[in-house]
């Protein structure tokens, strides 16, 4: 599968690039920003990260058993859930498990639906298309997901007095959680709507960006990128709305009531896991 | 009406009556109510005082069913009352906090609110009867356009009551309506609810927790008192009694 067009990279050139992080340090010591640390564990955490995927990935490839592409995929579904759990100054007991159902069940329709209905592949669990486009979709409905819940619980904290007034006055939990709720699915979606006005404009996504580079016909990347740009927007669209009515279903009982008791400090919920 | 022990039981069913209700705070492992028992009947209007933390808000809030009652329930005329029918409960017995939550948007916004529940939606929006009420609070017709986030703490608390008063609820829970209030905004308070309770004809009830024994007599004929979670009924001339027994000595 070696591309004659392709310049391959040696480990040489990839730590002349690597070398690139310094400039980033050296803003963090001019203007004592004190990223220094935080920016080593990112960078060593790229480089480690990718280099284990590549070798797994080369492997699966080569392997190609479904038994082996679909706990991969469990496994990316299951981290990017809980990435997707990490956000916001509060949080509730189920949180984790939210996030991790909401992304999941979204992430597997929508790639179901483009991997089998618009790209057709054969076998099913094909991992040159399978992986790479279920870690496309995971990505960004992980961020529309933790965005959505992050606001909600905000929201939620932020207007705790008007939503019991709503209560109070006989609203429903649904009525009183419509606003919050609103406001989150719409801080869920913005980011991938912001995407989809400015790709192919400021920015040529990387799945794009590679195929060129592989070769591809720009043509071909286009169609390939649009096709990416959909599933994306509907996976993350499925995910945020899911995942603020799992937390609409956790901090409103069916008596109409709003457990406010049950959204806690993040910060003190790890102390108390830690006491305990 | 103070002692409704000497009622016979036969004579009214209560509009509001909570047995053995508790509540407890799981996460600091402490008892905020303490088992309770209140009724309460048509034309009662109940003064309670105590000091703060002692558990009134709680014991308000667990009426109205707002929070989680960790024993004993509420009965609405007689009747349990069932999850489906919480928010038909809410709208029969109104509960007002201390600080007035508005939403954005106008005065007139704020009283168009409820009128888009689906527990309301057998009734709309009178801009007369609002106007009206308005007046009695001596706030003028301009008021309803005026917006929400600009009002002082007590036109809030004004516009909190008037969104209330407007449904023509059975039962007021008034939660401090008036503590923190300038005294020009708190008496328009007072009016709104004695005109209220007077228009019912011995139909409404009120429960007015209030820190000033004053308002306290003035508003209620039924003293009770909180202390530490436990509900207890005061003698109905200790209020007055008092002043009078400490100059004696």
């Amino acid at each position: 599968m070696t591309n004659p067009g392709l310049q391959n990279l040696s480990l040489v050139d990839v730590a002349l690039a690597a070398l690139l992080v310094l400039v980033n340090g050296a803003i963090s010591v001019a203007l004592t920003l004190d990223l220094e640390r935080k920016l080593a564990w990112a960078a060593v955490r790229t480089v480690v990260q990718l280099l284990a995927i590549g070798y797994v990935l080369g492997w699966v490839f080569a392997y190609d058993r479904w038994y082996v592409v679909l706990p991969l995929m469990a496994l990316m579904t299951l981290i990017a859930g809980f990435a997707g759990s990490q956000r916001g100054s509060r949080t509730y007991a189920g949180q984790r498990a939210d996030s991790i159902v909401s992304i999941w069940v979204s992430a597997w329709l929508v790639a179901a639906v483009g991997l089998f209905v618009v790209i057709r592949i054969r076998p099913w669990y094909t991992p040159q298309y399978a992986i790479p486009i279920l870690g496309m979709i995971l990505g960004n409905t992980l961020t529309g997901v933790s965005l959505g819940i992050e606001r909600m619980t905000s929201e939620l904290t932020a207007r705790r007095d008007r939503v019991e007034s709503a209560l109070a006055l006989g609203a429903t939990r649904w009525e009183a959680a419509q606003a919050p709720a609103r406001e989150a699915v719409r801080a869920g979606m913005i980011p991938t709507l912001n995407q989809m006005a400015v790709v192919g404009v400021v920015s040529l996504p990387g799945m794009m960006t590679g195929q060129v580079l592989a070769g591809q016909s720009p043509l071909q990347a286009v169609r390939y990128q649009i096709v990416i740009m959909f599933l994306i927007a509907a996976s993350s669209g499925l995910g945020t709305v899911g995942a603020v009515l799992l937390a609409y279903r956790h901090l409103f009982s069916a008596e109409h009531r709003f457990l406010a008791s049950r959204l806690i400090e993040r910060a003190a919920r790890a102390k108390r896991r830690a006491a305990g | 009406m103070s002692n409704p022990q000497s009622v016979p039981p036969s004579a009214t069913v209560p509009l509001v009556a909570a047995q053995r209700i508790v509540r407890r705070d799981a996460a600091r492992d402490q008892t905020l109510l303490e088992p309770t028992d209140l009724t309460l009947d048509a034309g009662e209007r109940v003064a309670l005082t105590g000091p703060s933390g002692s558990g009134k808000s709680v014991l308000l809030r667990a009426l109205a069913l707002l929070d989680p009652l960790d024993a004993g329930h509420v009965q609405w005329r007689g009747r349990p009352v069932t999850r489906a029918r919480i928010p038909a409960f809410r709208r029969h017995v109104a509960y007002l906090r201390q600080r007035a939550a508005l939403l954005d948007g106008s005065v007139e916004d704020n009283l168009r609110y409820p009128y888009s529940l689906r527990v309301y939606r057998d009734v709309s929006f009178q801009a007369a009867r609002v106007r009206s009420l308005f007046e009695r609070a001596g706030r003028g017709p301009d008021f309803l356009t005026r917006d929400a986030s600009e009002l002082s703490g007590g036109e809030a608390q004004i516009v909190a009551l008037v969104r209330v008063l407007q449904l023509d609820p059975d039962v007021l829970l008034l939660d401090e309506p008036t503590a923190s209030l300038d005294p020009d905004s708190a008496r328009a308070i007072e009016t709104l609810v004695a005109e209220w309770s007077g228009r019912g004809r011995e139909a409404r009830a009120t429960i007015w927790v209030s820190h000033d024994p004053a308002q306290a007599r003035r508003v209620g004929t039924r003293q009770l008192t909180m202390r530490a979670g436990v509900l207890s009924q005061a003698p109905p001339d200790a209020q007055t009694a008092t002043p009078a027994r400490e100059a004696g000595r």
